[in-house]
């Protein structure tokens, strides 16, 4: 089946295209560290993507940069990531997005629409950029966090509240001879409590989680925002694409 | 409101001069002819203007914490500097202070009258659960008789309860009248939106008692009710009827008005505006001191959250709204104190839809635009 429309997702980390066939699903997909120069990235990633269908397929942008894709019908990342994940899991429930320096937490209602939803307001100290400034500082990969936490005897408490403070509190633990593997446990469990404060909003009680966004890849976060949650989360499949699909959702042509 | 700001650059040793705070029963200080200046409306000038930054600034140099009202820094800022978008304010003759809308105002006042060295009369308003106990009314009247006794002193002459029952008539009738002109929003499409109502709420504020003030009015409800008659909406297409909670963001009120317009939501009604109709009403012109003492005690932020609540739902309910927006403002903590609960109340009875959206009076420096139109952004989407 050939493309049938092009989503775009220019986000604060990442920029994420993707093309699905007029049933939804995903055909072609690309992620890149996102360039300031964003038309010229998006042109080149849509192109990637768009394969052997040309030109002139609808086009859904979202993320911040949403307004500066040419040609793209922009729509907020609330409502993609809702309709994205609603297409891969096909069930209400509570959606975590972990973006690079926003978290949202939305309800998904019986169609995919946004009955509810709350964000991080002001700091970004609940966000993928919490995790990534201070992996920066300790010299980790993010691909070996998971390892590291699953091997971690404990985890070493570290403060949410502000991620400069947070990361000037991980010196002084690195400094007072703490384990790394523990204090990179104690990272994702100090993530994790946040985001679970702004989740366990109204409505939230009882209702499956899912996860979605870039860090929802390391499995050390799944674990930890389980834990915090009391009850299991559930990875949307592809969860960094999620955006970028429900942008795509958004202007594909109605069957018949 | 020109005309008021011009006359106050040649009040200064012609008139006395009063700075007031918005909620203080300005009734009393009229008939002994005090020029009003209201630093709160002159703060919302400033934040149009976005010179918020700059006279902040100057207040955050003296030592005011950041964390302080928006307003107080900016009026402290204008008052270390000189620097207004009015031309010129007049020095005051007397600080006249009602802690009703807040504790901040106790403070800012008492810096005032450290550096202009002039008397400071406060009124203190427990804080009402309810309704407020006699004693406690008592005690508000008893601090306003004091009040009219230092202002006697300042004005050099005798408040005449003639002219005091005049102005407390001109009052209520002012009150009534931005009441009826708020109404004519219960209808479908609502003739002006609730951004109009914050800038032509300023009269009401800072010239109530006054027949220009009364008369501006009775323009406005009749211009108003011949665009109902004439089916003329406040934006172009109506689609969505929403409540606005909290005093408006002034830095950002174009970009807000224009992202709502464009996609077919009004703000028909506003729990900030429609206060200014509700304890006006209430003061009556054969007791004028008994009834602003109760009055200027029951007003919005001098009462209960229950109370609050019940505003909002009955709003919502007379101007059949959609969904609504709390504005959390970082400013005004007493406003926004409450919010989340407010928010979750308000959608599980009435469901609607509800924002709570992070900003700030008049601090841009306090609120992320990309972040709050993101947040409105999304809002709306969810009412397609």
């Amino acid at each position: 089946m050939t493309a049938a429309a092009l989503g775009v997702d220019v986000g604060s980390t990442t920029c994420k295209a993707v093309a699905i066939d007029l049933a939804g699903r995903i055909q072609r997909s690309a992620v890149e560290p996102v360039d300031p120069r964003i038309e010229s990235q998006v042109e080149r990633l849509v192109a990637a993507v768009r394969g052997p269908a040309g030109t002139g397929l609808p086009l859904g942008a979202t993320g911040y940069g949403r307004k500066r894709v040419p040609g793209g019908r922009a729509v907020t990342e609330i409502t993609c990531h809702a309709r994205g994940a609603f297409a891969r899991i096909g069930r209400p429930g509570l959606l975590v997005d972990l973006g690079g320096q926003d978290t949202k937490a939305i309800r998904v209602g019986g169609t995919g629409q946004v009955l509810d939803f709350a964000m991080n307001d002001k700091c970004a100290a609940g966000t993928g950029r919490f995790l990534e400034i201070i992996l920066g500082r300790l010299r980790i990969p993010l691909d070996e966090v998971a390892a590291l936490a699953a091997g971690a005897a404990r985890a070493v408490p570290v403060s949410s509240t502000c991620t400069v403070f947070a990361e000037s509190e991980v010196i002084s633990l690195v400094a007072s001879g703490e384990p790394l593997d523990g204090i990179v446990r104690g990272l994702c469990r100090s993530l994790a409590s946040r985001v679970a404060a702004l989740a366990r909003g109204p409505g939230a009680e009882g209702v499956e989680v899912f996860l979605s966004g870039g860090l929802a890849l390391n499995a050390a976060m799944v674990a930890a925002l389980g834990e915090e949650m009391g009850r299991p989360v559930q990875v949307v499949p592809d969860p960094q694409l999620v955006g970028a699909l429900g942008a795509a959702l958004s202007v594909l042509p109605r069957a018949g | 409101m020109t005309a008021h700001y011009l006359q106050g650059r040649y009040a200064e040793g012609a008139v006395p001069v009063a700075w007031v705070t918005s909620g203080f029963p300005v009734e009393l200080l009229r008939p002994l002819g005090f020029h009003t200046v209201y630093p709160e409306n002159h703060a919302a000038i400033c934040g149009v203007k976005r010179l918020v930054t700059t006279l902040a600034a100057a207040a955050e140099e003296e030592g005011y914490s950041r964390d302080l009202c928006s307003y107080a820094r900016t009026d402290l800022g204008s008052a270390f500097t000189g620097q207004t978008p009015v031309g010129r304010l007049p020095r005051p003759d007397l600080l006249c202070c009602c802690t009703n809308i807040c504790q901040t105002v106790l403070y800012w006042y008492r810096a005032l009258a450290e550096r202009f060295r002039v008397p400071l009369v406060l009124i203190d308003t427990p804080y009402v659960y309810g309704e407020a106990p006699p004693h406690r009314l008592r005690y508000v009247r008893d601090q306003l008789e004091e009040a009219v006794q230092v202002a006697e002193g300042i004005a050099g002459r005798r408040l005449e309860p003639e002219e005091l029952r005049e102005v407390t008539r001109l009052a209520r009738e002012g009150s009534r009248l931005w009441g009826e002109c708020l109404a004519q929003s219960r209808y479908r499409p609502a003739p002006w939106t609730g951004i109009d109502g914050f800038f032509h709420m300023a009269p009401i504020v800072s010239l109530r008692g006054t027949e220009a003030c009364n008369a501006y009015y009775r323009m406005l409800r009749d211009e108003l009710a011949h665009r109902v008659q004439r089916g003329v909406g406040g934006i172009r297409e109506e689609r969505h009827r929403l409540l606005w909670d909290n005093l408006p963001i002034w830095f950002w009120i174009r970009p807000l008005a224009t992202l709502l317009a464009e996609r077919g939501f009004n703000f028909v009604c506003t729990s900030y505006t429609s206060a200014w109709a509700e304890a006006g009403r209430r003061v009556d012109p054969e007791d004028p001191i008994g009834s602003a003492a109760f009055a200027y005690t029951h007003v919005i932020l001098n009462q209960d959250l229950r109370h609050r609540l019940d505003i909002l739902r009955r709003l919502a309910e007379e101007y059949q709204v959609d969904g609504a927006v709390l504005h959390s403002d970082r400013s005004c903590k007493p406003y926004s104190i409450g919010q989340v609960d407010l928010r979750e109340i308000l959608a599980a009875e009435l469901k609607i839809r509800v924002l709570l959206l992070e900003a700030d009076h008049s601090d841009p420096r306090a609120f992320a635009a990309e972040a709050g139109e993101n947040r409105l952004g999304a809002f709306m989407e969810g009412f397609a």
